[in-house]
């Protein structure tokens, strides 16, 4: 074992978490303090905030330091387990905060196992799958894998925190990079793009595109020049006329027929043609274009159900509010609103530190956690925003940069994780507070207020930091 | 090495269109929109107005008619209410407990669309109840009092004149954009033709606010704050004791009286019977169905809104014309029996001697005398013909302000009615109609209509001995001067030598003693008074009695017309009323051997013989 070369931190990544938390803690600052001005007291945020950064710190030097990466595989599954039964038992004995109950209450402190579970299922899947003989192909480990990921999701879902569940689909890229088919991305993507069409439109619109799409994939495939032309070229003058025909008139009797019939009719017909094309051709894909679209049917039908039934109320509004199906500035869209209008009125350079009036008077909820981006966009303009976008997309960009370059493939998988957890973090928060998606309540990493956030990713982030040291001190 | 390795590319680029997305997204929501702005203003601004002390009402002679006092308007934040005693609220306001259940109805009905905003809950509390309402306001949170002054009348008189004001409404501010709601303006009267002076300038105070409407701090210290502007207090030309006196004689009677300064064209007293209390006009609101349902109309101003025939005292007019076109002299003599008979035509008249000259004819108004007259008028072989004639007379008749409005200060003023040859072509076929087809104007009858102005104005302008000023209600003072227009003479077509012998006769019909004067009622012991009393026919009951004076004679202080709809002859109630509140001006006070007459005129009541249509 050769000593760890510690000349060969990589400062840059350390720069960029030091640049994020410090401005996190400008923007927590102002959108916390009093009138009265700083006041060093613990019940304030921004006092809090400097200890949580100070013990992240703390954490951060004694994982590049004093921790050997070689425990980190080693303790895998038993962390892995660990955390599960954390999760699971904090749905029963913890406080429950804003209708979920996630936190474990330490005297001042309180702790999300959620936030931390990040970590033992980064090591998890970062140790299966560098597994010499690990396949994706092979049904046992796809399905151990699939395993691993739904177990932490399902407990959160319990704790009735739909965002952090969310965020465990990032890993999904994490697969996808270690060859998982990017098929089952496109599916996913596909879905809820016929989600939402079925819900603003109808289930007609969401067929005529579904049996367009099958109709061009078909004729791609189709080795047949002459027939895939021909299909291809229907399929998409039939999309592209589809808003004319929807406004048309004369041909109102289209609407006038029920979606299940129309479901039939072009069912049948795509059906038909893949089932031609399929004989003549022997092809698998086209066998699976077809379950696929299939597949798609049955989604478009189950929207009503799935919207009606499994969604609870509160997403539905949140969903409803974000499609324009109701406007609800003062209800529901309030939050969406409001925060639109902190960071829209913070123009291009913004109102200056401690000058937003949207963001420090309560107009946007949650104005620290979940909502501080609002400040960033209030007080320092678009520079403001489109740096702080800048910074995590070097730090995401730069972590696949190291990842890429490990030799050990345990710390590329490991680097994957931590990048693709602070993707899906940064995008589906930013998302929120622009309106984008519906109101999904998860921190912005680094930047946001919350110990227990602020740990999980200097943990994530350290560990890595110290596999690419050791990768590096061959 | 990995087989995988070209999916980063792929990952990578997705993640890239991603972030180019939000960074696009940004643009637009902090470059290209410029809504959010403008809506966070309004979130974090909120601007408290100081509403300025409107302006005063002051008389003629520095007395205040129309004062301001402080209330309190009650404002509740649905928001913020809690729980809270109603019963006790509602003692303190002298509410009624279902009044606050529905109010906290409808908060809760349209709670979205309120949401932080402060409503006006009640208004115009007293001082007492706001104080009573201080002590205990922790018990009832979300309500606050803010400061507001309304109107108080120290003199018990002229209601109509003085106007109210009342709170802007929505198409009222649609049309005057630089009223907010909330907002008070001058709505009738006094206070709507002297709004802008009255007005004065609303100012703000810019505070801070959170999103719970709690006032966070005072915006960059007050350096956009903007001061209140009072408003100009303003002089009335009326006289507010005459006006007080005024109104008591012409209690529980319908109809006018007009006073007027004849050297200034200043209106002394302008009474409208049935007329607005001022203890109604503080609260409009409150009583304005009541007002606007009385069968006597009180809201409206008769004065300058009611055009009437003007009955005999148009005599003096005729007459007026007749000397200066050269067809009258003083010493024209007609005769008369009981009437003017022509053909198949009467005029009637009452018993008098005959012949008489023109001094006799006013004292004792004759009808007959003055058909002569307007014949000769009309029939004047200077004229081509009979139209000729008439359009001649036509503008003599509106050189002394007949027939159009005389555009004073007073808002809603009428026109009144002057006939037309057309008018006369309609009806009788063109030119086809003689002066006898018209001879009811030579009596102030017929076609012709007044208002009590128009002929306050023609007592002025006889006083004046030919000219007169443009009645108005601002009284004109050093640092308030009036539109220079109401400092203008208007001369009549008629010569101020002419006027001489209408004044004889006019003295001649109070002052007369030898017997035939009609209106010796109008005798004020130690002034020398002229008069006319006028009895103006009306098809739809007793015939208005019609009074039009001024005194003394010479060097005239005032000119005063009563129209009493209903009061028949003209020295039965208009004569009287008009010279009692002369004799009040000139002396102060109504001399012992009128005091039973006085008496007479404050008890009297006409209401009874007035035909209105009831609701």
């Amino acid at each position: 074992m050769p000593e760890t070369n510690y000349r060969k931190i990589d400062w840059i990544t350390i720069g960029l978490y030091l640049a994020l938390i410090l401005f996190g803690w400008m923007n927590i600052f102002s959108s916390s303090v009093s009138e009265a001005g700083f006041v060093l007291s613990l019940k304030e945020k921004y006092v809090m905030d400097l200890i949580w950064m100070a013990s992240a710190v703390a954490l951060a030097i004694l994982i590049l330091f004093v921790i050997p990466s070689k425990v980190y595989p080693a303790i895998s599954w038993p962390f892995y387990v660990l955390m599960v039964i954390l999760l699971v038992a904090v749905a029963f004995v913890g406080v429950e905060v804003n209708g979920s109950k996630s936190w474990f209450a330490l005297g001042p402190f309180r702790l999300q196992p959620a936030e931390f579970s990040k970590i033992s299922t980064a090591i998890l899947l970062a140790s299966l799958m560098s597994k010499y003989d690990f396949r994706f192909s092979n049904p046992r480990d796809a399905l151990r894998i699939a395993a691993v990921l739904a177990m932490p999701m399902l407990a959160i879902l319990l704790e009735k925190e739909t965002g952090s569940a969310l965020v465990y689909l990032g890993f999904l890229i994490v697969c996808y990079r270690e060859g998982m088919t990017g098929w089952l991305l496109v599916a996913g993507l596909l879905a809820i793009v016929f989600f939402i069409f079925t819900l603003i439109f109808s289930p007609f619109v969401a067929i005529l595109i579904l049996a367009g799409l099958a109709g061009v994939t078909a004729g791609f495939y189709a080795q047949h020049r002459i027939l895939g032309t021909v299909a291809t070229a229907a399929a998409v003058t039939l999309l592209a006329f589809l808003p004319r025909l929807m406004q048309n008139e004369s041909l109102t009797f289209l609407t006038h027929f029920e979606p299940e019939v129309w479901a039939a009719i072009l069912t049948g017909l795509v059906a038909a043609v893949l089932t031609v094309l399929f004989h003549l051709h022997r092809r698998l894909a086209l066998r699976n274009l077809m379950l696929g679209f299939l597949a798609g049917l049955v989604l478009i039908f189950s929207v009503d159900f799935v919207f009606e039934h499994v969604l609870k109320e509160h997403q539905r509004a949140r969903i409803e509010v974000l499609l324009g199906i109701k406007e609800d500035p003062m209800g529901v869209g309030y939050n969406v609103h409001q925060s639109l209008v902190a960071i829209g009125s913070g123009g291009f350079a913004g109102k200056g530190f401690l000058g937003g009036t949207q963001t420090r008077f309560d107009f946007v909820p949650e104005q620290s956690t979940d909502f501080i981006f609002c400040t960033v966009g209030e007080e320092w303009g678009l520079l403001g925003t489109l740096g702080v976008l800048i910074l995590y997309m070097w730090l995401i960009l730069r972590l696949i940069g190291l990842a890429e370059k490990q030799r050990d493939s345990f710390a590329r998988i490991y680097g994957w994780c931590v990048a693709m957890c602070l993707l899906m973090h940064v995008v589906i928060n930013i998302c929120m507070t622009i309106g984008l998606m519906p109101v999904i309540g998860i921190p912005l990493p680094l930047i946001s207020y919350g110990g227990s956030s602020l740990w999980a990713f200097t943990i994530l982030l350290f560990i890595f930091l110290r596999l690419d040291l050791d990768g590096k001190s061959y | 090495m990995n087989p995988f390795q070209n999916r980063r590319g792929i990952v990578v680029g997705a993640i890239v269109i991603v972030f180019a997305v939000i960074a696009f997204r940004l643009f637009q929501v902090q470059i290209l929109n410029k809504e959010y702005r403008i809506t966070a203003e309004n979130n974090a601004l909120k601007y408290e107005t100081i509403y300025p002390a409107r302006g005063r009402i002051l008389d003629r002679n520095g007395e205040v008619i129309v004062d301001n006092k402080l209330s309190y308007d009650i404002m509740v934040t649905p928001y913020d209410v809690k729980e809270f005693d109603t019963l006790a609220f509602c003692r303190i306001f002298d509410l009624d407990t279902a009044f606050v259940k529905e109010r906290f109805r409808e908060y809760r009905l349209y709670r979205r669309k309120i949401g932080y905003q402060t409503l006006v809950f009640k208004r115009q509390v007293t001082g007492e109840q706001y104080n009573k309402f201080v002590e205990k306001s922790f018990l009832f949170p979300g309500f606050a009092g803010v400061p507001r002054t309304t109107r108080t009348y120290p003199f018990n008189a002229g209601g109509n004149l003085l106007g109210y004001i009342s709170e802007v409404d929505a198409n009222y501010i649609k049309e005057h954009p630089e009223y907010k709601s909330g907002d008070y303006v001058g709505k009738t009267g006094m206070e709507e033709a002297y709004e802008p002076q009255l007005r004065g300038e609303k100012g703000y105070n810019i505070y801070l606010r959170d999103a719970h409407n709690r006032i966070k701090e005072h915006y960059m210290d007050g350096e956009y704050d903007k001061e209140a502007v009072p408003g100009v207090d303003v002089t009335t030309t009326i006289d507010g004791a005459l006006q007080a006196y005024g109104e008591r004689l012409m209690k529980n009677k319908v109809g006018s009286l007009v006073a007027i300064e004849p050297g200034t064209g200043d209106i002394l007293t302008m009474v409208s019977s049935p007329g607005i209390d001022v203890s109604q006009l503080s609260e409009i609101n409150k009583y304005y169905k009541e007002l606007v349902n009385d069968p006597y109309k009180p809201m409206y101003n008769r004065a300058v809104m009611s055009p009437q025939p003007p009955g005999s005292v148009f005599k003096l007019v005729n007459g007026l014309i007749g000397l200066q076109e050269g067809v009258l002299t003083p010493n024209t003599m007609y005769g008369c029996h009981r009437g003017y008979v022509v053909g198949g035509l009467r005029v009637g008249c009452h018993g008098h001697p005959s012949p008489i000259n023109l001094y006799q004819s006013i004292m004792m108004s004759c009808n007959a005398y003055y058909c002569y007259v307007f014949r000769s008028i009309l029939d004047n072989p200077k004229y081509g013909s009979v139209q000729e004639g008439f359009e001649r007379w036509k503008s003599y008749t509106e050189s002394f302000g007949f027939g159009r409005r005389l555009e004073t200060d007073i808002p809603g003023e009428k026109a009144g009615t002057m006939p037309t040859s057309e008018r006369y072509d309609r009806i009788h076929g063109k030119g086809r109609w003689k002066s006898i087809s018209i001879i009811s104007l030579s009596i102030g009858q017929g076609e012709i209509g007044c208002t009590p102005l128009h002929l306050a104005n023609l007592a002025a302008t006889i006083a004046n001995r030919g000219f007169f000023y443009t009645p108005h209600l601002q009284k004109d003072t050093p640092e308030a001067p009036i539109d220079p227009r109401f400092k203008e003479r208007h001369y009549t077509m008629v010569d101020t030598a002419n006027f001489r012998h209408i004044v004889q006769g006019m003295e001649l019909a109070i002052n007369y003693t030898g017997g035939g004067a009609t209106a010796t009622v109008a005798r004020i012991p130690g002034v020398i008074a002229c008069g006319k009393t006028g009895t103006a026919q009306n098809p739809h009951g007793d015939d208005h009695s019609v009074f039009i004076t001024f005194a003394p004679k010479d060097d005239p202080k005032i000119a005063v017309v009563a129209y009493v709809e209903n009061g028949g002859f003209g020295a039965t109630w208009a004569a009287p009323i008009a010279s009692l509140l002369v004799e009040k001006y000139l002396k102060g006070e109504i001399s012992p051997e009128r005091k039973a007459l006085e008496q007479r005129v404050l008890d009297g009541n006409l209401l009874h013989k007035v035909k209105v249509k009831k609701r």
